[in-house]
C-alpha cells in the first residue's frame, strides 16, 4: 500500500495498546483479593503454606501491576494525542469518570501497594492487612470507573446534546446507564476467571515438576474451585448481557450472529464465513431456529439482520470471529474446571494429562478476555459513543507517517514485554521452591530501628 | 488584563482552580518522579551489583505512585481543558511517544530485574537506565516546545535538546540528593559527588529558560521587565540563586561530615534543590499565564463546561488531602535509611 490512512493506524494503534493493557488489570483485579484470601487465611489458620503461597503470588501480583501502571499511562495521553474530539464532545461525561478514577482508585493502589510489598516489618501486620485490602479495592474502584465510562459510550444515557458536546442531565443515569451492571459483572468475573485459571495453571506445572508442597497444593485447589464456580455464573451473566445487546445494540448482535436477513426462526450460526462483499455468509453450519429461540425465547420468534442497518453497521467477520473464540474458550474452561475440580473433590490428586491441560489453559483468561472485548468493542464501530459520535469523527490530525512509525514500535516494546511476562512468570514457578527467608510473620527484616535512626 | 473574565462566577474560577491543581500535580511530579529518574540514570555509575540493588530499593516502594502524579496532571489536562490537550499533545506527539515507552521501558525493568533469570539482570539494568535517561530528555523536549510554543524550526529544536539534558541533570541532582538521605557509605560519598557533577547543568537550563522565555513572547517580556513588576519580582532569581549556593556549600562540606560518620545536614541538598525546582515552576507559571498554549489558548478558552468541572471540583477538594495524606504515611513509613527489598 502506498498511502496509509492515519485513521487506521491510529485505530490500530490505539488497539495494540488497550489490548496490552487490558490484560494486567485483569490479573491485578482478582488476583489483589485473592492474596487478602491468602493473608487472611493465615492469619486465621497460622498454617505458614498460606503465607508461602502469599509470598509466590504477590510476586506475580507486583510484576503484572507494574506492566498495568506503564501501560495505563501511555492510555491516559492516547486519549488525547489520537482521539481529541472524543473529549471535545463528550468530555463533559468522559472527563469526570476518568477524573474520579484517577482520584479514587489510581493513587490508592499505587502508595498503597509500596506498603503491601515492601512494608512488612516496618508497619503492623494489621496495617499491612489494611494496605492489601485497600490496594484490592483500588483496583476494583478503577474497574468500576472506566466500565462505567466505557458501558456509557454503547448505552449512553443521562445527557444533553448542546451546540454538539454532551451536557450532563443526570449523573446516576450516566453511572448507571443500561449495559453499566451487565458488563461490570461480567468484566469482573472474566477477571477471577482469569486467575482461577493462572492460578491453578502455575499450580499445575510447579505439581508437574515435583513442587508438591502444601502450597502448591493449596493455589491448585483454590484456581480450579474458584473457576469450577465461576465459569456457569458467567456463561449466564454473559447471556444476559447478549439480550441487553440485542435490546440497545441491534447491529452488533446480528454480526455477533452473523445474521444477514432478518427473519422469522433465525438459525444458531455454529461456522460460517461472513462475507461483507455479498452481505452473506459462506460454508455456513448452522442449526434452524435456534438463535431465535435464545433470543426471543420462541422459535419463529423475529431476529433483526444486518440488512436493517443499511452499512450502519459493523465490520461482521471479526465479530462474528471473537465471538465464537470467546464462547468456545468459556466452554472448555467449563469442562477442565468441572473435570479437574471433580478429581480434586474424589480426594485424589491430578493425572499428569489433566495438570498439563491446566497448564496450557495457564493464559486462556487472555483469550476469551480479548476475544469479549473485541466483541463489544469492534462490534460498536462505527461509533465511538453508539448513536453520539463516530470514530472517524473523533480521529486526530496527527500525519501517517508519525503513527506508523510510533506504531511499529509500541509494537516491538509490548510483543517483547509479552513475551517476558510470560517467560519470568513460569520461571518465577520453576525457582526451587526453598524458603527465601523465614515464612513466619514476626521474623520479617527488623529494619524499624533504623528507621528512626534516619529521621533526624 | 482584559482576558481574565468574572472570577465570582464559576466558569471564571473554576478553570483557575484546576489549572492550580494541574500545576500542582505537575510540581509534585517532576520532584517525586523527577528523585526516581535522577536515580535510575545514576544506576550506571554504581561501583557494584549491592550499590545498584541499593539505590534501586531507595525508589522502590515509591515509583509507582510517583509516575502517577503525571496521570493526574495530564488527567486534568485532558479533562478540564480538552481543546489545549489536544492541540499540546498534538504538537508533541513524538516525544510524547518516546516518553511513554522510556517510562515503560523503566518502570517494568525495575520488576523484571529481580525476578528474571540472574543471567539477564544486567540486561534489565540497561534497559532501566536507558529508560530513565530518555523519559528525562523527552520530558525536557517537551518543556522546551512548551516554553518555544512550538515553533517548528532548528533553533527551537535545539533550545529543546538542551533543555532536555539540563532536565536530565536537574533529575540527577535530585536523585542524588535523594541518595545522600536514604544510603550510607561509600555510595553515599559517591551520592555527593553526583549530586556536584549535576549542579552546573541545571543552573544552565535554568538560565536558558529565563532567558528565552522573556525573548519568545513580548507580553512575557513586559510582565518580567516592567516596572514595578520587575523589584517585585526580583526575590525570585536571587531567591534561586542563594540556594545554588547553600546545596554547594553542603555538597562541598558533607564529605568530611561522612567520613566522621556525622550525618548531620543530609537533608539539605535535597530540600534546597526542591526549593530551586518550586521557585522556577513558580517562574514558569507566572511566565505562562493565563496561557496553555504561549499567545494561543488560555485556560478560559479551552475549559470544559463548568458543571462538569464542578464535579470533579467535589471529586478533587476530598480526596486530594486524603491522598496526600497517604502519601506522607507512606514516606514516614520508609523513613530513613533505605533497606534490601524483600517480599
Amino acid at each position: 500500500m502506498s498511502t496509509w490512512d492515519p485513521f487506521v493506524l491510529a485505530r490500530i494503534q490505539f488497539a495494540a495498546n488497550i489490548t496490552f493493557h487490558i490484560l494486567f488489570p485483569t490479573i491485578t483485579i482478582a488476583l489483589g483479593w485473592a492474596l487478602l484470601f491468602f493473608k487472611t487465611r493465615f492469619v486465621a489458620t497460622g498454617k505458614a503454606h498460606w503465607m508461602a503461597a502469599y509470598q509466590f503470588w504477590v510476586k506475580i501480583f507486583a510484576l503484572t501491576f507494574a506492566l498495568g501502571v506503564v501501560s495505563g499511562v501511555t492510555m491516559s495521553f492516547q486519549f488525547g494525542t489520537n482521539w481529541p474530539g472524543f473529549m471535545n464532545t463528550v468530555g463533559n461525561v468522559a472527563g469526570p469518570l476518568l477524573a474520579y478514577e484517577v482520584l479514587t482508585a489510581f493513587f490508592l493502589e499505587a502508595t498503597m501497594l509500596g506498603i503491601m510489598l515492601f512494608g512488612r516489618g516496618r508497619v503492623s501486620e494489621r496495617v499491612h492487612t489494611v494496605a492489601t485490602w485497600l490496594v484490592a479495592l483500588g483496583t476494583t474502584a478503577s474497574a468500576f470507573w472506566i466500565l462505567a465510562l466505557n458501558s456509557w459510550m454503547h448505552t449512553p444515557a443521562g445527557f444533553e446534546m448542546v451546540n454538539g458536546q454532551a451536557h450532563v442531565t443526570s449523573w446516576m443515569q450516566v453511572i448507571f446507564n443500561p449495559s453499566f451492571p451487565y458488563r461490570l459483572t461480567h468484566m469482573l468475573i472474566a477477571s477471577g476467571l482469569t486467575v482461577a485459571f493462572l492460578l491453578a495453571g502455575i499450580s499445575a506445572y510447579r505439581w508437574l515438576r515435583q513442587d508438591r508442597g502444601d502450597d502448591v497444593r493449596a493455589t491448585l485447589k483454590v484456581g480450579v474451585v474458584a473457576a469450577a464456580l465461576l465459569i456457569p455464573l458467567q456463561i449466564v451473566v454473559g447471556d444476559l448481557h447478549g439480550l441487553n445487546t440485542l435490546e440497545h445494540q441491534p447491529a452488533k448482535l446480528a454480526a455477533m450472529e452473523g445474521i444477514w436477513q432478518t427473519q422469522k426462526g433465525a438459525p444458531a450460526v455454529l461456522f460460517a464465513l461472513p462475507d461483507q462483499a455479498t452481505r452473506s455468509n459462506r460454508y455456513e453450519i448452522a442449526i434452524p431456529k435456534l438463535a431465535s429461540l435464545y433470543l426471543t425465547h420462541d422459535w419463529s420468534g423475529e431476529v433483526k439482520g444486518l440488512d436493517a442497518f443499511g452499512d450502519n453497521h459493523p465490520p461482521v467477520a471479526p465479530v462474528f470471529w471473537a465471538f465464537r473464540i470467546m464462547v468456545g474458550t468459556g466452554m472448555l474452561m467449563l469442562l477442565v474446571s468441572w473435570f479437574s475440580a471433580w478429581r480434586l473433590y474424589k480426594g485424589r490428586d491430578l493425572a499428569t494429562w489433566q495438570a498439563r491441560v491446566l497448564v496450557a489453559m495457564t493464559f486462556s483468561g487472555w483469550l476469551a478476555l480479548v476475544a469479549g472485548w473485541y466483541v463489544t468493542e469492534i462490534g460498536r464501530q462505527p461509533w465511538l459513543v453508539y448513536g453520539v459520535l463516530t470514530t472517524a469523527q473523533a480521529a486526530s490530525q496527527v500525519p501517517a507517517a508519525n503513527i506508523a512509525l510510533t506504531l511499529s514500535m509500541y509494537l516491538v516494546l509490548y510483543g517483547a514485554l509479552l513475551t517476558a511476562y510470560v517467560r519470568v512468570v513460569f520461571y518465577l514457578a520453576r525457582k526451587p521452591a526453598v524458603a527465601e527467608r523465614p515464612l513466619a510473620l514476626t521474623a520479617a527484616t527488623p529494619t524499624g530501628g533504623k528507621a528512626h535512626e534516619g529521621a533526624a | 488584563m482584559d482576558m481574565i473574565p468574572d472570577l465570582t462566577q464559576p466558569a471564571g474560577w473554576l478553570p483557575l482552580a484546576f489549572a492550580g491543581v494541574m500545576a500542582l500535580s505537575m510540581l509534585i511530579y517532576v520532584v517525586l518522579d523527577g528523585y526516581d529518574l535522577g536515580v535510575g540514570v545514576l544506576l550506571r555509575r554504581a561501583d557494584d551489583e549491592a550499590q545498584k540493588d541499593t539505590m534501586i530499593a531507595s525508589i522502590g516502594p515509591f515509583w509507582d505512585a510517583n509516575e502517577t502524579w503525571l496521570v493526574l496532571g495530564v488527567g486534568v489536562l485532558l479533562v478540564a481543558f480538552p481543546m489545549a490537550n489536544g492541540v499540546i499533545l498534538g504538537h508533541l506527539y513524538l516525544p510524547v511517544a518516546l516518553m511513554l515507552m522510556a517510562l515503560t521501558l523503566r518502570g517494568v525493568a525495575f520488576d523484571f530485574r529481580v525476578k528474571a533469570q540472574a543471567s539477564h539482570k544486567h540486561l534489565w539494568d540497561r534497559a532501566f537506565y536507558a529508560g530513565s535517561l530518555l523519559a528525562g530528555w523527552s520530558q525536557g523536549f517537551m518543556l522546551g516546545g512548551l516554553i518555544t510554543g512550538f515553533k517548528d524550526d532548528l533553533w527551537s529544536h535545539l533550545f529543546s535538546a538542551l533543555i532536555g539534558l539540563c532536565l536530565i541533570a536537574a533529575y540527577c541532582l535530585l536523585g542524588a540528593s535523594w541518595l545522600i538521605m536514604k544510603t550510607e557509605g561509600a555510595l553515599q560519598l559517591k551520592a555527593v559527588r553526583w549530586a556536584w557533577s549535576s549542579l552546573w547543568l541545571t543552573a544552565l537550563g535554568i538560565g536558558a529558560i529565563s532567558i528565552v522565555t522573556p525573548l519568545v513572547s513580548e507580553r512575557i517580556f513586559d510582565k518580567w521587565f516592567s516596572f514595578p513588576n520587575f523589584v517585585m519580582l526580583l526575590p525570585i532569581p536571587l531567591m534561586t540563586l542563594v540556594l545554588f549556593v547553600l546545596i554547594g556549600r553542603s555538597l562541598r562540606r558533607l564529605p568530611v561530615r561522612l567520613t566522621q560518620n556525622n550525618q548531620y545536614g543530609i537533608g539539605v541538598p535535597f530540600a534546597g534543590t526542591v526549593g530551586v525546582m518550586l521557585l522556577s515552576f513558580y517562574g514558569l507559571g507566572y511566565s505562562l499565564f493565563p496561557w496553555l498554549v504561549i499567545d494561543q489558548i488560555t485556560i478560559w478558552q479551552s475549559a470544559s463546561a463548568p458543571e462538569a468541572l464542578m464535579v470533579i471540583f467535589y471529586g478533587v477538594v476530598v480526596v486530594l488531602p486524603v491522598i496526600i495524606g497517604y502519601t506522607v504515611f507512606a514516606y514516614r513509613v520508609f523513613w530513613g535509611k533505605s533497606t534490601a527489598l524483600v517480599y
